[in-house]
């Protein structure tokens, strides 16, 4: 497969027209026909899927609409570890061209394959990662994403290059040389990680550079999650748009999502990859609009298809047409992870959402720990904020609107009633220098 | 005519004033007055030292918020309605009194929304203090 550049409606482009854009029935049938051919495939190549099928008692080939994928059995990144390093594979070690690897912290890392076609499908799915910020040919692209067994360095400049624009593959760090060569090279796009791209802006700020010194356009960001407060603060920095980008190893990489400039929303290859959210406790579908454990089977790939892979983030998907023209779904910002969720008086919390409403108020960076215990039978939550000079004022009154303000703020957006408590600079705890973001009393 | 004063924010922790205290004490820096106010978990506590810069330096060192705020210090005669004329003049140029402490027996510590106007106000009208009469008295 290939492509042709072809506008979209919000100033980007597309890389492949007819499959960006395709009817969502014909979407749904052609989703249809491949997770038959992949489930075939797993089923016969693959022992693991060979039990589960048979146990869960799937007929491949009569799997023909949406409700009957959720008789399909998950796959988890223990099932993955379990069968490290190749258990996991469809095809013969030597059909298998590449292979990544995720960090394996704990355990044995993830492993994933890639034939020649999974190569070639990853590159195009970059390429509409790209276009869809405008990139073109005469773009050059500074990737500054990790080169190596992770798969967002090899992976943005091999879709780079498929698209067709100049590739500079300076990898991470060395932030006087991205800086220089980004002004020499006349560099208009940049790949790497939101933290670095906020890092590159300050930077450049502290040499002296302001955004119209560097001929740079659009970034693309992924790997880390990030809020729109960030975003805003590297579009800032650097003078771009800043677009992010979603993937994981066990699903081939970046490529998997990625926003449009209507930046409302990160468009999934669904042609490539069904799209489920699910009840994180309960691993019931849930319907469009609410948050839940985002969940992948791969459509195309042929090394390592993977059936309701469980990605731990959790989040959104939107499935009213967006302004650019492209008729996928969208999925929101992960706004969490299921192993960090906390479950207050049955209500779904995420660390990251109290983050948020704390980094969005003006003018100061709270040291902030978020306590959960049990008082009766009751869950309580109590934000404690540290109070240093940014937020200390010099009246009882305003430090006690300041606590109303952020109450207020966190109850809209939680909608569960937070004690915000002011205390002392140090009275945080702190590990290693890092901050404890969650201390979590409640009996077990 | 302004007069420095140092807040600090406390959490209610027993003998945490105290810690205050004695860190100023031992540097030599005496407590010319001093108010606290308080919510259930934490206060503030105001202080008119004989050196804010090095009270100042000492609490942060020692990790405590502080900040820097100016008062006016009012000489109040010590007679009735001494308190009330002062007051009086304030509040018919609709000048709002935010809190004011007493730093000794007559000497009224004001903070007001204002302390420009409310020094031009008062300067001739009652006697106002300096930093280095306050500290001298």
């Amino acid at each position: 497969m290939s492509g042709t550049l072809t506008p979209d409606k919000a100033g980007g482009l597309m890389w492949q027209a007819e499959a960006e854009q395709l009817p969502v029935k014909e979407l749904g049938e052609l989703q249809m026909a491949r997770l038959r051919t992949t489930l075939k495939l797993a089923h016969d190549n693959i022992p693991f899927y060979h039990k589960t099928f048979d146990e869960a008692g799937v007929q491949c080939d009569t799997i023909d609409c949406h409700g009957d994928v959720a008789d399909l059995p998950f796959t988890t990144k223990i099932d993955l570890r379990d069968h490290y390093p190749f258990g996991m594979f469809a095809r013969p070690r030597d059909a298998v061209v590449r292979v990544h690897a995720s960090s394996g912290t704990t355990g044995n890392p993830t492993v994933v394959g890639y034939t020649r076609d999974d190569i070639s499908l990853w590159c195009d799915l970059i390429a509409r990662t790209l276009a869809a910020g405008g990139v073109k040919p005469g773009d050059m692209l500074q990737n500054a994403y990790g080169y190596g067994l992770f798969t967002g360095g090899l992976g943005l400049h091999y879709g780079a290059e498929r698209l067709g624009c100049t590739v500079l593959p300076i990898s991470g760090g060395n932030t006087d040389r991205q800086l220089k060569l980004m002004r020499d090279f006349g560099v208009t796009a940049l790949s790497c990680t939101p933290s670095y791209a906020l890092h590159l802006g300050e930077a450049a700020r502290d040499r002296g550079l302001r955004p119209d010194d560097l001929p740079i356009r659009v970034g693309f960001h992924g790997a880390e999650p990030w809020t729109n407060e960030m975003r805003a603060q590297i579009e800032e920095g650097l003078g771009i748009d800043a677009l992010d980008i979603y993937g994981l190893s066990e699903m081939g990489g970046p490529g998997v999502a990625y926003e449009c400039l209507c930046k409302a929303g990160m468009h999934v290859n669904e042609d490539h990859y069904m799209v489920e959210i699910v009840d994180p406790e309960s691993l019931e579908p849930l319907p469009e609009g609410e948050v839940g454990e985002l969940v992948f089977t791969t459509l195309s790939r042929q090394a390592q298809p993977l059936i309701r892979y469980r990605t731990r983030d959790l989040c959104s998907l939107i499935y009213e047409p967006c302004d650019c023209g492209r008729t996928s779904a969208r999925m929101t910002k992960p706004i969490g992870r299921t192993d960090d969720m906390l479950i207050i008086r049955g209500v779904n919390v995420f660390p990251s959402q109290i983050e948020e409403v704390l980094m969005g108020i003006p003018n100061i960076e709270p040291h902030y720990q978020i306590v959960v215990d049990r008082k009766g039978y009751l869950d309580v939550v109590e934000v404690w904020i540290e109070v240093g000079e940014d937020i200390f004022a010099e009246t009882m009154g305003a430090l006690e609107r300041f606590e109303r303000m952020v109450q207020a703020r966190l109850y809209s957006v939680l909608n569960i009633q937070v004690a915000v408590k002011l205390k002392e600079p140090k009275a945080i705890q702190r590990s290693e220098g890092k901050a404890v973001r969650v201390v979590d009393k409640r009996p077990k | 005519m302004k007069v420095t004063q140092l807040t600090v924010f406390l959490e209610n922790r027993s003998g945490r004033l105290a810690e205050v205290t004695d860190m100023l004490g031992a540097a030599g820096v005496n407590i010319r007055g001093f108010s606290t106010t308080e919510a259930a978990e934490y206060g503030i506590v105001r202080l008119i030292v004989t050196d804010p810069e090095k009270a100042r330096q000492i609490l942060h060192d020692a990790g405590f918020t502080t900040h820097f705020s100016h008062v006016i210090c009012v000489a109040v005669p010590d007679e009735p309605g001494g308190l009330a004329r002062v007051l009086d003049e304030l509040a018919a140029q609709n000048i709002s009194v935010d809190y004011l402490y007493s730093i000794s027996f007559q000497n009224i510590c004001f903070a007001v929304r204002d302390i420009d106007r409310a020094v031009d106000l008062l300067k001739d009208k009652v006697q106002l203090l300096s930093d280095e009469e306050v500290r001298a008295l």
